[in-house]
Formats: C-alpha cells, structure tokens, sequence
C-alpha cells in the first residue's frame, strides 16, 4: 500500500478532487456505454420478435378462407 | 486461409462464434482493468516529480492508446469494406465509432484534469491535444455522415473514404510529442526499449490497457451483433435466433 491510512488514499496530498473525478468520469462513461449496448441489442431483438409476430398473424389471417367481399352493413359494436 | 476469410465475412458465423467468446472477453476484461486500476490506486508507489496526480495515467494511456487503435481498425475495416466489400467490415465500422467516441472523449478529459495540476493548465492548443481533439471531431463526423446517408451502401462507401482519409491524423498524433515541442510528456511504452518507468508502475497499466482492449473486444462484439440482427431480420437464420434463441 502506497498510503499511510484511508483518508491519505482519498486525499491523495490535494490532487484527491483530480484523480478521482477521472476515474468517476471514467467508470460513469464505460457503464452507461456498456449498458447502452445491451439494452440496444435486447431492443433490437424484441423489435424483431413484434415484427414477426405481426407477420404470422397477418399471414393466418390471410389465410383463413373468406366469402367474396361484400359491401352489406354489419353492425359491430363500437364499445 | 481464403475459406476463413470468407467465413469471416458471413454475418450468420461472426454472430455463432462471437456469442461464444463474449463472456469470456467481458469477465477478463473488467478482471484485468480492475486489478490494473486498484494496483495503481492503492499500491503503485507515488511519482518523485508529479506526486500522485499520476496515478491518472492508468486510466488516461488505455483510453488514449485505444482511441487511436480503434481509429486503425476502422480504417483497415473502411479498406475491405472498399476494396472487397466485405459486409461486415462495414458492420464494424459503424458499430465502434461511437465507442472511439467516448475512449477519445475520456483520454482528452482525464489528460486535462491531469494538466491541471502538473502544467497548471486545463487545456492549451499543443500538437499532441490538438490531434486528439481532432480525432474527436474525426469520430463525430464519421457517426454524422452515416447518419446522413440513408442508402445503407452509399453511406458505408462514404463513410470508409473518410475513415481512410482521415487516417493521416493517426501518426501525427503519435509522433507529434517528438516532432514538435510539446507540453506532454513522450510516450510511456514504447515497443523497442524498456519501459522508463519502475515495474511496480507499468505492470499495472499494462493490465488495465489489455482489460481496456478486451472489454472494447466485447462491445465491438456486441454492438455488431445489433447492427447485425437489425440489417438482417429478413434473413430465416435471424427469425430462427429471435424466436427460439439459437443461431
């Protein structure tokens, strides 16, 4: 140990405030760039997921069979 | 040797094996980074002439000799990407420059809270920061020309022109301390004699360079993966990895 006690390692004889907003900024930095990155690419896949998703069902739905298209009024609840 | 490089090349392959190395480059990169960083908080003795403000270099050198490393891969990356076209070369390219970003953002705020104390000074316009801070600008105009473009193809051809021409500031940055008179120190390592420095002190920064290159090994890895999955969520291997987790 280079230190004599604990507040000597914090105060590091003043230059304290210097070394360790570096190495705060750094550490800060290095996270949020690293959680950034995972949380793009779990957004990416789960974008993927909904996408697919949409496709099966517009697919199914496509391929339900259907009567010929007619213009006749249905009433359908709006609540 | 050719059969490599054109696994390489595949998206599909790089996210098979990428998925498996990436926990191991994470674990021994934050291993190696931490041990270097404590060694040379608590344990490395102070400098006779700077006192302890010193004891920014060991996170101050990783993050400045990788913000120019980065800068070399991207541009062998912009070269195949032009001469082969090569599609991940570009996926790289794109996926690492905001992180070349925020090294070279951390190597110019750390290398000025360094100054304060030693030169008295934040900031003064010396050749070795001038071309750091070019070098900033350098990244955040390749992220802005990229996202200029939208045609994938144009903007990745433009983007590799101007990662290769900008590839010039790399040598000035390095030598700019022998060429010039400068404020800043000369380089710590260098690779043909020994370090000037006693063992106690650059054992550690070794350390916590290399945990600082694996961990960019990692979210170069991840940040491709991304880049990959979202080019390619058209391809059957990308619906296959999204809905059953497996590539």
């Amino acid at each position: 140990m280079a230190f004599d006690s604990f507040a000597a390692f914090v105060s590091m004889e003043g230059h304290g405030p210097y070394v360790w907003a570096c190495y705060a900024v750094f550490f800060v930095l290095m996270i949020v760039l690293m959680a950034g990155s995972v949380r793009s690419r779990d957004a990416t896949i789960e974008s993927c997921r909904r996408r697919y998703e949409l496709q099966a069902e517009k697919s199914t739905v496509a391929a339900a069979p259907t009567t010929s298209a007619s213009f006749a009024r249905v009433n359908v609840s709006q609540d | 040797m050719w059969q490599f490089f054109h696994k390489l090349g595949s998206p599909k392959w790089f996210f098979g094996i990428s998925t498996r190395f990436m926990p191991w480059l994470l674990m021994s990169g934050i291993l190696l980074l931490m041990a270097g960083v404590v060694w040379g908080l608590a344990f490395a003795p102070k400098d006779y002439l700077q006192g302890n403000s010193y004891r920014i270099i060991f996170i101050h050198v990783p993050t400045a000799f990788m913000a120019q490393s980065v800068y070399i891969m991207m541009a062998s990356a912009a070269l195949v990407t032009l001469v082969w076209r090569m599609k991940l070369a570009d996926v790289f390219v794109k996926a690492v420059t905001p992180v070349g970003l925020v090294l070279t953002f951390l190597a110019l705020f750390t290398g000025a809270v360094w100054g304060k104390p030693t030169w008295g000074t934040w900031w003064i316009w010396d050749a070795r920061l001038t071309s750091m801070l070019i070098l900033l600008f350098l990244y955040g105009g390749v992220i802005a020309l990229d996202r200029a473009i939208n045609d994938e193809k144009s903007a990745a051809r433009a983007v590799a022109v101007l990662v290769l021409v900008g590839v010039v500031n790399i040598p000035i940055i390095k030598y700019s301390v022998e060429w010039w008179n400068t404020l800043h120190q000369p380089a710590t390592f260098k690779l043909t004699e020994k370090p000037s420095m006693p063992a106690e002190m650059w054992v550690p920064l070794l350390l916590s360079v290399l945990g600082l290159y694996l961990i960019f090994g990692w979210l170069a890895c991840i940040r491709m993966q991304t880049e990959i999955l979202s080019r390619e969520q058209r391809t059957r291997w990308v619906k296959e990895f999204v809905m059953k987790g497996k590539v």
